[in-house]
């Protein structure tokens, strides 16, 4: 198993960057429904983190919101603009909010990227057929370091 | 470069006459049952389109759906089945559908069950004439459902909610509001508590089904309610129900009500 081989390594080389992932069904909210362990232990690539929020079959954030730092076209105004995202939220709240943002907005429409079960008429992706839970996250847990990566950046100044 | 989207996201106050002549209710208020979804006025989906998707609808020469509906009524008129019948043999005009469109899904008596247009049609087909059953939200149901909404064209959408239809009405009102999928959104998440605003490029309408079917500019092809249904429900990256099944057929009855008052419009345009 990968996972398992995986976890030996970082026991054998003692390396933050070989470290477990956080699992979907592991994350720990504090009481700020904030999540302030990294999901990985490696640093997120705020760069990739862009490319992600833009991307359709990704974290496509600009659906539903507007990013002046991005060049994307046609960004949605569902959820409001994440300019100046990071003078409003920690990292740790910014990271569970992309996990799971019913923790901080409860019944709120902005999809959780960090959740693999629970759904009513869980599907195969966008294929209209059903999926088995658990599902795979919309985000890996790299993916989602790099996100909250970027969205540190979003300072208002 | 991120352009503001806000002067877009509002519906327009244009108004819908086609062929210069038929007024079509495109805003109305709100029905009764509505009440608790601080909704006050419906929406056609038409105002949420820009100004050439309207134009298209304005004048039936411009309207790529009425191609298909010449292709019904050579339909209409063909002899299929055992029975040896058309359509025009028991209902002669098509001109004898007029009101149809206006007051379905309804409550079939006889047969003990909410019956959509295109149910009705493949009964017709199955056991007046003894012909092969069409495919649910396939090409000859979607133009045969356009030929059959022209005719009530202008009429207000009136779908009853009480009475025998009653608990299929709140089985679909369930179905509207329950949150489906892995990203967890309901028709109301989006044609409800969104209307009016930009996802990505799509504006967010009602989600209104007063003018089906549709001509799809995307697809180039009429598309059926329980076509759209689908599509929703699988963007939501949920395993979507089947058009036809029950569950389908309570919904549209639901959604259908959300429009009485708005006129029927199909064949529309959207894109
Ligand atoms: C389907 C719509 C939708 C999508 C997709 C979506 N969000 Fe949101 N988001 C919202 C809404 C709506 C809110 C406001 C909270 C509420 O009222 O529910 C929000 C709130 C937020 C906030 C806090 C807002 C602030 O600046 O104060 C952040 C940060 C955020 N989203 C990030 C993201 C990221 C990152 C993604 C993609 C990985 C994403 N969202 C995808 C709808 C969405
Ligand atoms: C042999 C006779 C016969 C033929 C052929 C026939 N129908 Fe019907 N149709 C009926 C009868 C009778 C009803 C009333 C059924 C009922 O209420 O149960 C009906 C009802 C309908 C209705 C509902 C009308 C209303 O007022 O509620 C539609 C729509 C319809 N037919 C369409 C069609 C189409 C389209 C065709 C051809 C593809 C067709 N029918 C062929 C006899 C026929
Ligand atoms: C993730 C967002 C989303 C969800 C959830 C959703 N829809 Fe839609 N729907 C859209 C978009 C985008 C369109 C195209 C633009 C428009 O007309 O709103 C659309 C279009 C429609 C239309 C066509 C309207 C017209 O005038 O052409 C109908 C009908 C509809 N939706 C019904 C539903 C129903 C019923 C559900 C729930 C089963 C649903 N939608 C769920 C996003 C959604």
């Amino acid at each position: 198993m990968k996972l398992t081989s995986v976890t030996l390594a970082a026991a054998l080389i003692g390396s933050a960057a070989f470290a477990a992932e956080v699992g979907p069904k592991e994350v720990k909210f504090n009481d700020d429904s904030a999540i302030e362990m990294s999901l990985t232990g490696v640093a997120g690539d705020a760069a990739n983190g862009a490319v992600i929020m833009a991307t359709r079959s990704k974290g496509n954030c600009v659906a539903c919101h507007q990013i002046t730092a991005l060049s994307a076209p046609f960004q949605g105004n569902v959820g409001p603009s994440l300019d100046g995202a990071s003078d409003r939220w920690s990292a740790g709240e910014l990271r569970g909010l992309v996990v799971n943002a019913k923790m901080m907005f409860e019944g709120s429409v902005m999809p959780a990227f960090y959740r693999v079960d629970g759904f009513t008429r869980p599907g195969d992706g966008y294929t209209g057929k059903a999926g088995t839970e658990p599902l795979p996250p919309i985000l890996t847990a790299q993916e989602i370091e790099d996100v909250v990566a970027f969205l540190t950046t979003l300072k208002d100044e | 470069v991120a352009m503001p989207v806000m002067s877009l996201a509002d519906p327009d106050d244009d108004q819908l006459v086609i062929n210069g002549d038929l007024e079509i209710t495109t805003k109305a208020a709100a029905p009764a049952h509505m009440e608790e979804t601080g909704i006050d006025t419906i929406m056609s989906g038409w105002h949420f389109r820009s100004d050439e998707t309207q134009a298209l609808e304005m004048d039936d020469f411009d309207n790529p759906g009425m191609i298909f509906v010449d292709k019904a009524i050579d339909t209409w008129n063909a002899v299929e089945g055992s029975a040896g019948k058309s359509c025009a043999s028991c209902h002669d005009d098509p001109s004898s559908m007029k009101g149809v469109r206006a007051v379905y899904p309804k409550w079939n008596e006889e047969a003990g069950e909410v019956r959509t247009i295109a149910a009705q049609v493949n009964d017709c087909r199955k056991t007046r004439m003894g012909a092969e059953t069409w495919k649910y939200d396939g090409d000859d149901m979607a133009a045969m459902e356009a030929l059959i909404t022209l005719q009530s064209r202008g009429m207000p959408v009136n779908v009853a909610i009480d009475g025998p239809v009653q608990a299929v009405w709140e089985q679909g009102k369930d179905l509207y509001y329950t949150r489906t999928g892995q990203l967890d959104l309901s028709c109301a998440s989006c044609h409800e508590q969104n209307y009016g605003n930009m996802i990505r490029a799509d504006h967010l309408s009602q989600g209104q089904i007063n003018a089906f079917p549709t001509y799809r500019l995307k697809n180039a092809k009429l598309n059926t309610v329980h076509a759209r249904f689908k599509g929703c429900v699988r963007d939501t990256r949920a395993e979507t129900y089947k058009p036809g099944s029950s569950e389908f057929v309570a919904l549209e009855l639901y959604v259908a009500s959300r429009g009485n008052g708005l006129s029927v419009e199909g064949p529309s345009v959207r894109n």
